[in-house]
């Protein structure tokens, strides 16, 4: 799957990030966050565009997994 | 880039009354701190209140207050309106009328100094507005730019309004939409509408004056402005105060226009999950509210509106007064429960 790394940056540029993603691996993306507030977000952006997001925390950061 | 072309927003972490300290970390301190008690100080850091209230004769006392920020809009003037209007309110949220005003401001070396000069307008453009006086200040060079106003007002020591005294039976009113600081988020990454912009640039520009003259003469029994600590912030900073519950109708409170989508789609500040934090266990959120509603109603806001807490009559005349769509009853106090605070 096509990973978006979104680690270091702040809101609103992950959620931006994984919208120009999306647009071009429509079936889903990996996203990298360090903070919980682009977990979060990123989270509430996939739902909101008809995807599933599950996440799994290792060391302080999330792998956000986006797909239908 | 030129110095002048670069954007204002650009510069900033945080913005607005987004950048303030989260609760938890600014109580932790403050509430230790040692207290200075003098027969002339009213109001002191108790309660949470932003200003002090200092007697200066048997009658009168000296309101005053100081707020400033990191802007959260590019254009210089419209940054400068807002900052004032925001530190203008404070004074707005006690019932005073603001005498006079001191310039606070943070400029970046790299920033054309015509930047400068449109902030301080903006700034003289809101202060005049509020019939008020601004001269003097103090500027600091600083990477990161900051403005704001140190505002004072002298007023009938019998007319102050606190934040705390709401009554069982009060209506709450609120006289501001929510929902500038999912829509400043948004605005960053280009996806707000330009009539979602138009519309939080309105309201945080807008003055708290026009609600707190039409609620002088009325029965206010505790009143606060909504600014980064969200409408649940500050709602339960006057239920704690007041020793009652606030029950809010999520239905009734006004929202800007595109809030609610934007909100979904997750363009959410950080200090929304610094509120959400802060208020965990003290206020409730019913499980029928959708996330995206109860996001907004943890949204830091820039410039929010007054809250009021008044007799039902009293809000009724409030709202009818004031005449408009974003000015509305959105909740009662109730006796005391197991919350502060009750979304419904």
């Amino acid at each position: 799957m096509f990973e978006v790394d979104c680690r270091g940056l702040s809101c609103p540029e992950p959620v931006i990030n994984t919208k120009r993603a999306l647009k071009s691996h429509a079936e889903g993306v990996i996203v990298l966050v360090d903070n919980r507030v682009p977990l979060e977000n990123v989270t509430r952006f996939a739902h909101a565009m008809g995807y599933n997001a599950t996440s799994v925390e290792k060391d302080g950061e999330w792998k956000i997994t986006i797909k239908k | 880039m030129e110095k002048s072309e670069k954007r204002l927003t650009s510069m900033v972490k945080t913005s607005g009354c987004a950048a303030k300290l989260p609760p938890s970390v600014l109580h932790s301190v403050i509430d230790k701190l040692p207290v200075m008690t003098s027969d002339r100080l009213v109001v002191g850091f108790e309660g949470s209140e932003d200003a002090l209230v200092y007697k200066v004769t048997d009658d009168i006392v000296a309101v005053e207050t100081v707020d400033f920020f990191p802007p959260m809009v590019d254009d210089p003037f419209a940054f400068g309106q807002i900052a004032a209007a925001n530190a203008l309110s404070d004074i707005y949220a006690m019932g005073g009328e603001p005498n006079c005003a001191m310039n606070l401001l943070c400029f970046p070396s790299c920033l054309d100094i015509s930047v400068m000069d449109k902030i301080l307008r903006g700034g003289i453009d809101k202060v005049k507005e509020s019939g008020a006086i601004i001269a003097g200040g103090h500027t600091i060079s600083d990477p990161t730019p900051k403005y704001g106003l140190c505002v004072t007002a002298f007023m009938d020591k019998t007319k102050v309004w606190r934040n705390s005294g709401a009554k069982e039976g009060d209506v709450v009113v609120l006289t501001k939409a929510i929902g500038v600081g999912v829509i400043n988020t948004a605005v960053k990454g280009g996806e707000a509408s330009p009539e979602s912009e138009k519309a939080a640039l309105d309201s945080m520009t807008r003055l708290n004056k026009e609600a707190r003259d039409a609620a002088r003469d009325l029965m206010v029994h505790a009143a606060t402005d909504v600014t980064g600590f969200s409408l649940s912030g500050h709602s339960l900073e006057v239920a704690e105060n007041s020793g009652v519950t606030v029950e809010i109708d999520t239905k009734k409170v006004p929202l800007l226009p595109q809030a609610e989508e934007l909100a979904r789609f997750g363009f959410i500040p950080e200090g929304m999950y610094n509120n959400l934090d802060w208020v965990n266990g003290k206020v409730y959120y019913s499980p029928s509210i959708p996330l995206s509603i109860r996001d907004l109603m943890l949204d830091p806001q820039t410039s929010g509106g007054l809250l009021l807490f008044l007799p039902e009559k009293d809000g009724e005349t409030l709202v009818k007064r004031l005449n408009k769509d974003y000015v509305r009853i959105i909740g009662r106090v109730k006796e005391k429960g197991e919350y502060s605070v009750e979304f419904i």
